[in-house]
């Protein structure tokens, strides 16, 4: 996994996992500056897992990620299921809103410039008129465009996606993959952790395929061929079948000489 | 016809015109409403409201411990409170955090312990009278150390507040956000643990143990089926929470109950009403037409 443009995001052997289970095996590489970068792979793949230890939530089990240029806190990270108490009555202004706490805390009032930038947010994601509105009251799309609106806010150089769009209808998957391209496209590094292979085709050239190990990475098209899939699916199959024993082929070597030698 | 005569034959007026310990039971009934009800809808929003009533609980053998020492002195008994609601507090969440016991179950064990202790502890010594005074308050006996202690208990809550309401409001409705982006998410935490302790021995003196929580949590949960958004929320509570004491003790200076539970059943009266004709509430919600194409 390497790239020529700078890395914003570098794998140093890493290792993550719970409870001692390791996740993801000894990633290695970068991941460029500026990547649109899909990532798959079956159920219990290491998917999530990866995109918390980039965040700094999951502490290496071995390894290391590097950030580039980045503090963890200002990455922009859209968890799978929101930590969100939805029955919270907040509106989604002051919920939009949040995303500039890296710019203005706990304590700074909004100035004029950043109430303006709240109703762009609030507008690019098609919320414009709802601003008042409790956000119990929202439907799951429109929720999760609120989510993308404090992403906007955010301003981070790196976003993380962890499969935005579960039941999500189709017009608002489409706004939403407009506004990644967007985001892509003035210059910020998009990872999304992603099921439809199909949408992962249309959108993004770059994919990772894990299976708590790295199956393949490079070119979309290239990454999701029959073979590449029917591997991570055999992969996944075999760790189902002993979840408690890491597949880690280094480690298993070293041991197993280890013992050899020991022995010898 | 003086001014003061003419005020004092409005009923509703007059008491608090006539006895000074009227009006001092308001004063404290309103600091109350400002520092504890606020903290109050953020315990409910939260849901931590049974929380704070065993929090409540736990100050007891603290203030118990402060009484033995000193009798029913103010200061020993908010000492001995603080440092056993806290104590409380923290043990309560690092066994749950550590441990198979949820945090529900463990807030419940030390506050069951820490009443048993504290009930113990004042009747080895005091009087049964100090026993009501303590499990029910006494908020038509406020001194001025007393308001005093309730006023800069209120202060501290409301410049809390205000300060921080974008990290508390954070901190409720999206906790794992905030750890993400800020370093303050722990100040948040415990800087809101010790408001709520500090509000709820402020309420332990004018309403005792047992009742200091009413005035946290009945009007948040009335102001509730009124208002959608945080801040209104907060000002709806705050007016619900000092009309209720209004009510109360007028209802105690009329019909000759006691004024602590006139107050909190008040504020019980002020949530089923509410409940019944609030707009958020369940009944007007479901007789209301639905609108279609509604923005």
């Amino acid at each position: 996994m390497t790239s020529s443009a700078s890395p914003i995001v570098r794998f140093d052997n890493l290792t993550l996992g719970y409870n001692r289970h390791p996740a993801v095996h000894h990633l290695k590489g970068d991941i460029a500056a500026g990547s649109l970068l899909a990532v798959v792979g079956p159920n219990g793949a290491g998917k999530s897992t990866l995109l918390k230890g980039i965040v700094g939530e999951l502490r290496p089990m071995q390894g290391n990620v590097e950030l580039a240029g980045l503090k963890r806190e200002n990455i922009a990270y859209l968890t799978q299921q929101s930590t969100l108490d939805s029955t919270f009555p907040i509106v989604i202004h002051d919920f939009v809103a949040m995303g500039l706490w890296s710019q203005f805390g706990a304590f700074r009032s909004f100035d004029r410039a950043a109430r303006q930038r709240i109703e762009d947010a609030i507008a690019a994601v098609g919320l414009s008129g709802l601003e008042n509105r409790p956000i119990g009251q929202l439907s799951g799309g429109q929720l999760q465009r609120a989510r993308f609106a404090r992403v906007i806010l955010q301003d981070s150089p790196l976003v993380l996606l962890d499969e935005p769009y579960g039941a999500i209808d189709a017009n608002t998957v489409r706004d939403l993959a407009a506004l990644v391209r967007h985001w892509n496209a003035e210059g910020r590094t998009v990872i999304s952790v992603l099921h439809d292979f199909d949408h992962v085709r249309q959108e993004y050239p770059e994919t990772l395929l894990l299976a708590r190990e790295v199956v393949a990475r490079g070119a979309t098209a290239e990454v999701l061929s029959e073979q590449n899939l029917l591997r991570a699916r055999h992969l996944a199959e075999a760790q189902s079948q002993s979840p408690d024993a890491p597949i880690c082929h280094t480690e298993h070597n070293t041991e197993k000489s280890t013992a050899e030698h020991r022995h010898s | 016809m003086s001014l003061i005569d003419t005020l004092t034959s409005f009923p509703l007026i007059s008491p608090f015109i006539e006895f000074g310990f009227m009006r001092r039971a308001l004063a404290g009934c309103l600091a109350l409403s400002l520092g504890a009800t606020p903290i109050g809808v953020f315990l409910m929003l939260r849901r931590m409201s049974l929380a704070g009533d065993a929090i409540s609980h736990s100050i007891l053998p603290g203030a118990a411990v402060g009484y033995l020492f000193a009798g029913l002195s103010l200061s020993a008994m908010t000492i001995g409170g603080l440092v056993a609601g806290i104590a409380v507090a923290l043990l309560a969440g690092g066994v749950a955090r550590n441990s198979v016991i949820k945090e529900d179950t463990s807030l419940a064990t030390f506050y069951l312990m820490s009443l048993s202790a504290g009930v113990l502890i004042i009747s080895m010594r005091g009087s049964n009278v100090d026993l009501l005074h303590v499990l029910f308050g006494s908020v038509l006996a406020l001194d001025d150390a007393a308001l005093l202690l309730l006023a800069s208990f209120a202060s501290c809550s409301i410049v809390a507040i205000a300060l921080g309401l974008r990290l508390i409001v954070l901190e409720c409705c999206d906790p794992a956000h905030l750890a993400r982006i800020s370093r303050l998410s722990p100040v948040a935490h415990y800087g809101f643990m010790v408001l709520v302790v500090l509000n709820l021995i402020g309420g332990f003196h004018a309403l005792g143990t047992l009742m200091a929580v009413g005035i946290m949590i009945l009007p948040s949960a009335a102001a509730r089926f009124w208002v959608g958004n945080i801040v209104p929320l907060i000002l709806v509570a705050v007016v619900i929470a000092f009309s209720g004491s209004l009510i109360g003790l007028l209802l105690s200076y009329y019909v000759n109950l006691p004024a602590g539970p006139a107050i909190v059943l008040t504020l019980g009266g002020l949530y089923l009403l509410s409940m019944a004709i609030g707009p958020l509430g369940p009944l007007v919600s479901h007789l209301r037409p639905r609108w279609h194409f509604e923005r």
